[in-house]
């Protein structure tokens, strides 16, 4: 693009005049309120407090990562990624892969399997919560599946909160996914199949030799925001379980404890240091990823 | 995958599997709706069975009106609309015209501008919540409408799926919109955001999802329900004994109704805008 480009007068004026307003709110709303936690995070800054604020050094963060109601929170994040992530993804392929047959219909299952993403997340999980009650429809369908042996009382059970609440992360978000899959499906050149197929490759090496390597960067786009989204799992466990933090904290996420810590106590130097340890650990993450998974480019 | 010489035996399999998967995504939603419209006591009562499909006894609209006056529906719609729309609005003007900038123009620092773009896309809005809360407690925002839109007019990812998308329109257009005397700003209101309706339309959607489902933030920032939005009603009815599940129904669904709208308006150009800008890298 840029060798097409040619430098005229007064661009530059231009361009800064096209960026400013975008400049200016990110700098406001990003990246000043970023170095504001960094700052907020080494003192005892409170909301509304009548005491001078004072530098506290480490102290905050000390007292994050001893605290084992902070360790618990984390656990369950992870927890949440590592089921979340690729069965999501998983499953928004396989979505994806059904609705991109030139089939008539397919329209319409698209839609279907994208209508939960339309729906808000704060509805969704009073519908949920309603669905998971002992008594509820899962239950009953639960029952009847396992002749009476499991029907948990899924929301305040330590065992089965936490697992209640992906399937509706799950159930909500996987059609974006598909979405994003079904995107990228849809660029992979038909000639490779036929040249798979002359080859006389069955359909699942026509998977996972054509399909899977085409799709190559939808589907790291597809995981780097779905850990990510999944790191702030906040809506759902505030909504659902019945005690704040879910059955012996079995549902607790680091957002919940941070907004618990900065807004309920009003502890902005303590809620800002959770805020920056949980930076790092999604920065962490997605580097982590990235290096595991490059992105192709064309023509490189 | 895709491909023409699928059996006709297949076929039926593939819808039997498309359909029980459409009872999977669509079964909470038939539930929400047909619970709205049943008395309070028989929402729980009858869910263990295919009854919970099933609108009876019919209560009408009644759980709609009970909803309407318990959580002053009327106004924490209209303050959904203005702060969603608001941000939309302003996000789509602000956020295109900052990545055609960065995809067309020629600037000191403007390479240095789209790696922090792109940096600031995964910071999370979590991360900045607390400071964000503080800073606006100190400039006495708290309790209005714009503390609840200007952090989030600006996107990163918005910038960057604009960005991406302005990159593949030929430069040739704006040549020759040049040629024909056009400025800058007539050149991108007249020839290139046409042509990023795609784009547009991907961005609306995305961006009317994220803010009318909003909890976390409105949680934080406000009080009162002058300037409450939607979301934060379900709250009010889960922790105001005695719990009606037919009200907070039939609040449910008016909650998602619009945005079931909004999609099915704009759905046209959605998966082409999806298509053209986030997943190619």
């Amino acid at each position: 693009m840029s060798r097409t480009r040619r430098k005229r007068p007064g661009q530059a004026a231009t361009a800064w005049a096209f960026s400013a307003p975008g400049l200016l709110l990110l700098a406001a709303f990003m990246v000043l309120p970023f170095a504001l936690a960094l700052g907020f995070s080494f003192t005892n800054e409170r909301l509304i407090s009548p005491l001078p604020t004072r530098f506290v050094g480490l102290d905050n963060y000390v007292s994050v990562l001893t605290d084992a109601t902070f360790w618990r929170a984390l656990r369950n994040n992870a927890v949440f990624v590592l089921v979340v992530v690729p069965v999501q993804t998983t499953f928004a392929l396989w979505l994806a892969v059904l609705v991109n047959r030139r089939l008539r219909g397919s329209i319409f299952f698209r839609s279907v399997f994208f209508l939960p993403v339309m729906t808000v997340m704060a509805a969704a999980a009073v519908v949920w919560t309603l669905l998971f009650h002992p008594r509820g429809l899962v239950n009953a369908v639960m029952e009847l599946v396992t002749f009476g042996a499991f029907s948990p009382d899924w929301l305040n059970s330590t065992t089965w909160a936490l697992p209640a609440i992906m399937i509706v992360s799950i159930w909500q978000g996987v059609g974006f996914q598909m979405i994003v899959l079904l995107a990228a499906l849809q660029d992979v050149p038909d000639q490779l199949y036929e040249a798979a197929a002359l080859d006389g490759a069955t359909g699942w090496q026509q998977f996972t030799n054509v399909t899977l390597p085409g799709i190559r960067n939808g589907l790291i786009f597809v995981i780097t925001v779905t850990t990510i989204m999944a790191f702030r799992l906040f809506d759902q466990v505030w909504i659902m379980p019945r005690t704040p933090g879910g059955p012996l904290n079995s549902t607790r996420t680091v957002m919940l404890e941070m907004v618990e810590t900065g807004f309920g106590q009003q502890q902005i130097g303590r809620g800002s240091a959770i805020a920056v340890v949980f930076f790092l650990i999604v920065l962490l993450v997605t580097l982590v990823q990235r290096l595991f998974l490059r992105e192709r480019r064309e023509g490189s | 995958m895709s491909h023409a010489r699928a059996n006709q035996k297949g076929h039926i399999g593939h819808y039997v599997i498309m359909v029980v998967l459409a009872a999977f995504f669509l079964f909470p939603l038939a539930y929400m709706f047909a619970s709205a419209f049943k008395a309070d006591d028989a929402v729980l009562g009858g869910s263990d069975s295919l009854g919970a499909f099933l609108p009876s006894p019919w209560v009408g609209l009644d759980n709609f009106r009970d909803a309407v006056e318990r959580a002053s529906f009327p106004r924490v719609f209209l303050n959904s609309v203005i702060i969603s729309g608001s941000i939309v609005a302003l996000g789509l003007v602000v956020n295109s015209l900052f990545g055609y900038a960065l995809s067309r123009m020629r600037f000191a620092g403007q390479r240095l501008l789209v790696i922090g773009v792109i940096a600031l896309i995964i910071v999370p809005f979590e991360a900045l919540a607390v400071p964000l809360l503080y800073l606006s407690a100190s400039l006495g925002w708290l309790d209005t409408y714009h503390v609840q839109i200007l952090p989030f007019v600006a996107s990163p990812l918005f910038i960057y799926l604009f960005y991406s998308f302005f990159l593949n329109i030929p430069v040739s257009l704006e040549e020759a919109a040049r040629v024909d005397g056009a400025g800058p700003v007539r050149i991108f209101v007249s020839v290139v955001a046409p042509l990023a309706k795609p784009a547009y339309a991907t961005v609306a959607i995305l961006g009317f999802l994220f803010s009318w489902g909003q909890l976390l933030w409105p949680v934080m920032v406000t009080r009162g329900v002058d300037v409450r939005p939607l979301p934060l009603g379900i709250g009010t009815f889960m922790t105001t004994p005695p719990v009606q599940w037919g009200d907070i129904m039939a609040y449910a669904a008016m909650m998602t109704v619009p945005l079931v709208i909004i999609f099915l308006i704009f759905q046209r150009y959605f998966v082409r805008g999806v298509a053209a800008t986030g997943v190619k890298g």
